[in-house]
């Protein structure tokens, strides 16, 4: 099996195994949990610090995920304007109902011109949310720039970091936003966990009430395996992100110039080195992932959410291709494990299908 | 001499079971495909797994396992529950019910809904802990959308007499729900035979991992609620975001081990608990139990030792691992409020402990602790003014104190 | 809650635990606090005719640092005259013990119970 699937969840990693079966090894000890209760709430207030330090944040808070993460920077605000991109994640596209939409150019980058005209026709400040790097695409979205702008016009911004750590370096003091995505199992930690870093004096309402954890931002028990998993695994990705990014970027190569007639949507943008997101001319995606899965290689559509319906990639739709481009896009996304070999087999497998499918509309 | 602590805090959290954790590590790392990827072997094989633990969850409940809905814990399924029902009803009902000794999430996502013009009313509890059932009639309205009313107390381990309770609810046409974190496992449920509406579990509060609960929404007569996460639209729409495949198999596994293990557990226990306190009230006078003596979980008892302070009684007794109170409020200098609740005097509260029994308890644990317990209460009465005037006969009450 | 080692040393060996013969006109009681806050002190002081406390002891209702804050103040005034006792300040005490701050009340009570004690004593004694 070879699984090209990353976007979608990455498989854990063994110093994140290592650090969750250390502290399973101590909550599962029912003879010691006291004075191990003790040493969990050190273990999870250094797994915080080192997240913090990792991506010179200011606060952290753990949430169950990023959806969760995401949820809680869009709505923590309050009642404000609200403005989003059109290729968020689903998790900021769906919080509120009617969100202000910003629109993207045709390679999938925030249009700054349209940005700023949108920001400047509310009559008071909101919250720009704006991803870093697109879950389908792979594209990096301007957000220094985004950012400077916003806050020119007060506003405030977030930004779904979740495919961002590990593919490029990811400082949430240099970027000035004031809040910031980040989800464990898209860098190899455990699913269950993610969490929301952002500036100290932000004091978000909470979606989740009770014991009144985390600041009083999200109650609920911690879960210490979840977050030293979570820790080990983001230290890792972010200590390993130049010699990774240089590795996937000679793999990303590979296959553009292996398969000329390949579209590479988003081509043109700035992209991160894990994900291409790739149309077979002619050949719709569905067929492609039946034709990949017959060969044993694990690729997707898109974002992995839409509980089994297939629907067309809003992304692409939002960056104007056709609805025939968008039927025939697949995502492959790459990471820690992914061997050249990998690449190899998909190269050879993209081929194959791709002949095979000419030689039976030729017949 | 160095002694092995004891862990006397189940209901505060349980430790995950090494069966449990067992079958959950496949699916952190080989198996550790995204469920709602529907295009390849990974996503389905993490897909069939959670469909399994969804049943797993679904049978201790006797629910249909489209019933479940995975969360982060028993605090998010309580929230998810109560604001999600009132906001999706909100145009037809606005009056919510519920109890004053609840957990604090249930009471602050009721004070939350107050706050935004939802109309709530805390019933208050009988000094055995348990609500009256005429104060739940009398407080219905035709305005009342929903009553959450807790299956077991986290501090005190009463039972409510939840049948009677969802029989008035489904009589009045009023969804029921309730926080069933320290129930399930640990008394049957059965949502149809209780009439109840929405159901919040934890998993570490039986034995499974930290990070995930479930709550249970009723199908037929249909539970509407709205979402607190949306997003990718999982779990039928009520709860976004990817569940982790290992944490929904912890929590179904957990289930299906306290299923089958429950009437033998709940024998030994109730056995360990009858100990416990035969050995403290052989030796020691002025001891107070809280909350209904028969009415409660085995696995509890919650202790005011006349005249000892809790704090100053659990620093002398540090190999054992317990709380004074519940473990959320045991770091202010507040007494509990459930206890309150049931009119324990103020400075009764101050006096008492929680003493959680478990899966893993032993009777050589359970005397070594009532040994300990009762050593230093008498140490600690020999040290207090409070139980040498009592010894007098002075009534503590008559005095005039300085309160501070 | 982390303890220092002074305030575990005095609360697992208190000193001067005990009572004083309240009736007894060289014995000054002070009883400060209240049940319902979760400490009660009862301080005992035995004075010389020459003004010196000769004997303290001390009770207790309440967390280890009102234990430990009681138990040391016994120590400290014993020997001292009743001027320099009524000197003592709760910070001493706090500092001595390393209470951290959600505690210093425990130190406030015990300078509390030693006043409260040379009160009565001189009630006993209106012209000393």
């Amino acid at each position: 099996m070879i699984y090209l699937d990353y976007n979608a969840s990455v498989p854990l990693r063994p110093c994140a195994k290592k650090a969750m079966l250390e502290v399973y090894d101590l909550e599962g000890n029912p003879s010691s949990p006291h004075f191990a209760g003790r040493k969990i709430r050190a273990l999870i207030d250094e797994a915080r610090k080192s997240l913090v330090k990792g991506v010179h944040g200011q606060r952290l808070v753990f949430t169950s995920g990023g959806t969760e993460a995401n949820a809680l920077a869009l709505s923590g605000l309050g009642e404000i304007p609200l403005v989003i991109s059109s290729i968020e994640h689903e998790s900021v596209l769906k919080v509120h109902e009617n969100p202000c939409i910003a629109p993207v150019t045709a390679e999938g980058v925030i249009d700054l011109e349209r940005l700023e005209e949108l920001l400047s026709s509310f009559e008071s400040p909101g919250l720009l949310s704006l991803m870093l790097v697109n879950n389908e695409t792979g594209v990096i979205q301007p957000l220094p720039e985004a950012v400077i702008m916003a806050r020119k016009l007060g506003w405030k911004v977030h930004t779904d970091a979740s495919q961002a750590l590990g593919h490029i370096p990811l400082f949430f003091e240099e970027l000035g936003v004031d809040m910031m995505t980040l989800s464990s199992h898209k860098c190899g930690g455990p699913t269950g966990i993610g969490a929301l870093v952002l500036k100290e004096d932000l004091h978000l309402h909470p979606l989740i009430r009770g014991g009144g954890q985390e600041f009083g931002m999200r109650s609920g028990t911690l879960a210490a395996p979840l977050i030293v998993g979570f820790a080990a695994a983001a230290l890792e990705a972010l200590s390993e992100r130049e010699e990774q990014i240089k590795r996937l970027r000679g793999l990303q190569k590979k296959v553009e110039e292996a398969l000329p007639m390949a579209q590479v949507h988003g081509k043109e943008s700035p992209r991160a080195a894990h994900v291409l997101c790739l149309g077979m001319p002619g050949v719709s995606s569905e067929l492609q992932l039946m034709s990949f899965d017959l060969k044993s290689i694990a690729i997707s559509m898109g974002a992995a959410c839409s509980s089994g319906k297939t629907k067309e990639s809003h992304v692409l739709r939002a960056m104007g291709l056709s609805s025939e481009t968008v039927k025939c896009a697949i995502r492959m996304s790459m990471g820690w494990k992914t061997s050249e070999k990998d690449i190899d087999n998909f190269i050879k497998a993209w081929n194959e299908i791709f002949l095979s499918q000419k030689m039976k509309e030729a017949s | 001499m160095v002694k092995r602590p004891i862990y006397l805090d189940y209901q505060s959290t349980t430790p995950c079971d090494p069966r449990v954790l067992k079958m959950m590590l496949p699916y952190f790392t080989e198996e550790f495909g995204n469920p709602h990827s529907r295009s390849h072997a990974y996503g389905w094989k993490a897909e069939e797994a959670v469909d399994h633990a969804r049943e797993q969850v679904a049978a201790i409940l006797c629910a249909d396992p489209r019933e479940v809905i995975f969360t982060s814990g028993a605090t998010e399924a309580n929230n998810l529950a109560i604001k999600g029902v009132a906001h999706f009803y909100k145009e037809q009902k606005n009056h919510i019910i519920t109890c004053s000794t609840e957990h604090k999430c249930v009471l602050d996502s009721c004070r939350h809904l107050q706050q935004e013009g939802f109309k709530v009313t805390y019933l208050p509890v009988k000094s055995n802990g348990i609500i009256d059932l005429d104060d739940l009639r009398k407080a219905i309205t035709d305005q009342t959308v929903l009553v959450s009313i807790m299956a077991v107390n986290n501090e005190i381990g009463v039972i409510q007499p939840l049948a009677e309770i969802g029989k008035i609810c489904r009589d009045a046409g009023v969804f029921f729900h309730t926080d069933a974190a320290q129930a399930v496992g640990k008394i049957p449920l059965d949502v149809n035979a209780m009439n109840i509406d929405l159901l919040s579990l934890s998993g570490h509060k039986l034995y499974g991992p930290k990070g995930v609960g479930a709550l249970y929404v009723r199908r037929k007569p249909r539970v509407r609620l709205q979402a607190l996460i949306n997003g990718g639209g999982q779990e039928r729409g009520m709860r976004s975001g990817t569940l982790s495949t290992p944490l929904c198999v912890g929590l179904g596994e957990a289930c299906a081990l306290a299923q089958t293990e429950m009437s033998a557990e709940s024998i030994r226990l109730k056995a360990l608990n009858a100990r416990f306190y035969k050995a403290i009230q052989d030796s020691l006078e002025e001891v107070y139990l809280n909350g209904d003596a028969e009415q409660r979980i085995p696995g509890n008892l919650n202790i005011s030792f006349a005249h000892v302070e809790g704090e100053g009684l659990m620093m002398g007794i540090k190999e054992l691992a317990l709380s004074s109170g519940s473990a959320c409020t045991s770091a202010s200098l507040e007494p509990s409020y459930v206890l309150r609740a049931l009119g324990v005097e103020v400075e009764m509260a101050h006096t008492s402990l929680r003493i959680g029994f478990g899966r893993f308890t032993t009777e050589e644990d359970v005397d070594t602790a009532a040994q300990m317990i009762i050593k230093e209460v008498n140490r600690l009465r020999d040290m207090s003014p409070l139980w040498e005037m009592s010894r007098q006969g002075i009534d503590i009450k008559s005095i005039q104190w300085a309160e501070h | 809650m982390a303890y220092s080692q002074k305030v575990i040393d005095h609360y697992e060996n208190p000193r001067n635990v005990g009572s004083l013969d309240a009736q007894d006109a060289a014995v000054g009681t002070g009883l400060v606090g209240a049940p319902a806050c979760g400490d009660v002190m009862k301080l005992q002081i035995k004075v010389s005719d020459q003004g010196i406390i000769e004997d303290a002891k001390f009770k207790t209702f309440g967390c280890g640092s009102a234990i430990a804050s009681s138990s040391l103040v016994t120590e400290w005034i014993k020997g001292k005259s009743l001027e320099e006792a009524g000197e003592i300040k709760n910070t001493t005490i706090a500092q001595h013990l390393s209470l951290p701050p959600v505690k210093i009340h425990c130190s406030m009570l015990a300078e509390d119970a030693i006043r409260a004690a040379i009160r009565d004593y001189k009630a006993k004694h209106p012209s000393a």
